[in-house]
């Protein structure tokens, strides 16, 4: 249980510093690191199938689209970068003592779910899964990332050309 | 059969990208086209041949689970037409081939999502056919790139992602009672299960996330915005039919095959609905971009549909749906009449217009039929539908809302007819002279929805037997 909280804690660190990080390149790496501990506790919570796709699509394929779309962006000089940092600072300076006393408040009322959570599934055959039990969810999410695809085209790459 | 629907688009959007890509996109826009045709040839077919299994030929091949009832098939018929009105209002505007390309492969697209929204039985795929059209959505109020529309496009995108991160947290707790995502299971879990706190939590998260999808006030703050920087074609789209499948339809499949509408839902539902109705008209009244006061106008109509699902009789959700039809029909006409009057004056501003009737008859007379349906005024099909929602709200015993949606009949037609007499009436501006009609592909269009606002108006009795045996039995 100390490992899985442990695990947590650095994904809610991976995840701020993927917020907060001043280069975009450097959000897409942390968007991946994100990914790759997300993929290492759904591991850990038996969920081996989740876990793959996880890692191969969020680490993997999303990464990629989104490095090549920064690599089609134009950047913001250093001054404009604090500039905006500062604004951002003004404007939810409140959000990190919200998101402490949440959990304060959310740790003293001990809310525990009035069911009995179910024990994990034994590891089902990925072929059968994907392709049967799941076959529209999996279309699905390919046409999630063509679509993807065409928008880094269509609103990137032709603006580059203009 | 309805697999197909899915899977033509999807293998069209993916043989148009191969090689021969240059010769491709010369066929791109008719092959788009006779696509959308054949699915509201294949709709009609369906519904008056049910049980004809032509189509199954090829079922063997692909296991896709998609199924389509009565509800189903007014939609896959209503996203065909608005997808056609949308491709030709942006063939008109823009020459460009390579630029007309890139849109048929995003219509292409967002045609999967809707159809697969409005087919599946399963609240997962019907997430993962959400984001298809989202994503798509986004791309499509980006596609002018300049400075309005990518704003419009981010507080879209920011908006879609906090409704499907409620969705997911929904379907998570959903998950976690039923251990199954289909409809069915679901449906029997909510009415079975002992954690009565958990399936209020999980439904009251999902309505939340379906109310902004829908633009219902209060959850409408992307919709103005949106809809005004837009594309006008993409306009057209989003004001028909996208925010009506994304929002409406998951709303009213939801309430009626999934949740139970019980009576503190109802009032939830008759609240918020008549809420919208009347802000949304009296938004609009003081609207001076034309294309803003559609915006506010079609937050207006959603609350009659939600009024009319809140009603919770047969009677009230054929009315919702009949006027999903009737919306996504006349909207759809004003804003093609919108992308008319922009594209000859170059401006939507109302203030700056006047007398254009006189140099643009037919988006003159489109415009004004449109609006009277819009107004509810006989004998349009717009009428039929809002008599359908008063009459079933009134039988219903809810009074006040009955006399709330006709009080918002007046002011739609108040602030329809205020647009009519600026743009249209009037002395014609000086610097107007030199306006004309516009092309004829963008007057086909606005000809074949006025056609259909009339023809379903004056054909009613006939439409109604259809009602009645089919949406209703269905």
């Amino acid at each position: 249980m100390s490992v899985n909280i442990a695990i947590l804690l650095s994904l809610l660190a991976a995840s701020l510093w993927t917020v907060l990080t001043r280069s975009l390149l450097r959000s897409a790496i942390g968007l991946a690191l994100t990914s790759a501990i997300l993929t290492i506790l759904m591991i850990r919570l038996d969920s081996s199938l989740a876990a793959v796709f996880e890692l191969s699509v969020c680490t993997g394929l999303i990464s990629v689209l989104f490095i090549s779309t920064i690599s089609l962006t134009h950047p913001l000089t250093r001054k404009e970068i604090l500039a905006h940092m500062r604004e951002r600072r003004a404007r939810f300076w409140f959000l990190p003592f919200l998101l402490i006393a949440l959990g304060v408040i959310l740790s003293l009322l001990k809310i525990k779910p009035p069911i009995d959570l179910p024990a994990p599934e034994a590891v089902k055959e990925a072929r059968n899964v994907l392709w049967s039990l799941r076959q529209v969810d999996v279309m699905g999410q390919i046409i999630v990332l063509l679509t993807g695809v065409f928008g880094v085209v269509i609103l990137f790459k032709e603006r580059v050309k203009k | 059969m309805y697999a197909y629907l899915i899977l033509i688009p999807f293998f069209s959007v993916i043989i148009l990208n191969l090689p021969f890509r240059t010769t491709m996109k010369k066929a791109a826009f008719w092959a788009c086209l006779v696509l959308l045709l054949a699915q509201m040839c294949l709709v009609v077919f369906s519904a008056i041949f049910p049980g004809c299994s032509f189509f199954d030929i090829f079922k063997t091949l692909f296991k896709l689970d998609f199924t389509a009832d009565n509800l189903s098939r007014v939609l896959l018929f209503s996203i065909a037409l608005i997808l056609c009105v949308t491709l030709l209002v942006q063939k008109s505007i823009l020459g460009d081939k390579e630029r007309i390309f890139n849109f048929v492969n995003m219509l292409l697209i967002i045609l999967v999502g809707m159809n697969g929204i409005v087919m599946v039985r399963d609240i997962f795929s019907l997430y993962v056919f959400l984001e298809i059209t989202a994503v798509s959505s986004f791309i499509l109020i980006g596609f002018n790139q300049d400075l309005d529309a990518f704003e419009a496009a981010f507080k879209y995108i920011i908006l879609s992602v906090i409704a499907t991160a409620l969705m997911l947290s929904s379907i998570a707790i959903i998950l976690l009672l039923a251990g199954d995502t289909s409809f069915s299971a679901i449906a029997s879990t909510v009415r079975l299960s002992p954690h009565r706190l958990l399936i209020s939590l999980a439904v009251g998260i999902f309505l939340c996330a379906c109310f902004i999808k829908a633009g219902l006030m209060p959850f409408h703050g992307w919709l103005p915005d949106v809809y005004s920087a837009a594309p006008t074609s993409v306009s057209v789209l989003l004001a028909g039919i996208a925010t009506k499948t994304v929002g409406v339809y998951t709303l009213i499949r939801i309430v009626n095959s999934v949740f139970v509408l019980d009576r503190s839902l109802q009032h939830l539902l008759l609240a918020l609905g008549a809420v919208s109705m009347i802000a949304g008209a009296l938004a609009a009244l003081g609207q001076r971009d034309l294309k803003r006061m559609l915006a506010y106008s079609s937050i207006s109509q959603v609350g009659y549909i939600v009024l009319g699902l809140g009603a919770a009789t047969p009677l009230g959700l054929a009315g919702a749906i009949f006027h999903v039809f009737n919306h996504a029909v006349f909207k759809s006409l004003l804003f093609v009449d919108s992308a008319a009057v922009e594209l000859e004056t170059g401006t939507v501003q109302m203030d700056k217009l006047s007398g254009l009737a006189k140099r643009m008859p037919v988006t003159g007379f489109t415009s004004v039929l449109a609006s009277l349906s819009c107004a509810g005024i006989p004998p349009l099909a717009g009428f039929w539908s809002k008599l359908i929602i008063v009459i079933a709200l009134w039988a219903s015993g809810h009074y006040a809302y009955a006399m709330l949606a006709v009080l918002a009949s007046l002011l739609t037609l108040a602030y329809l007819l205020t647009m009519q007499r600026k743009i249209f009436f009037g002395k014609l501006g000086q610097d107007m002279a030199e306006i004309e009609e516009a092309g004829p592909v963008l007057m086909l269009p606005a000809l074949i929805l006025a056609v259909i606002t009339v023809g379903v108006g004056l054909l009613f009795p006939f439409v109604s037997i259809l009602l009645k045996g089919n949406l209703l039995g269905g």
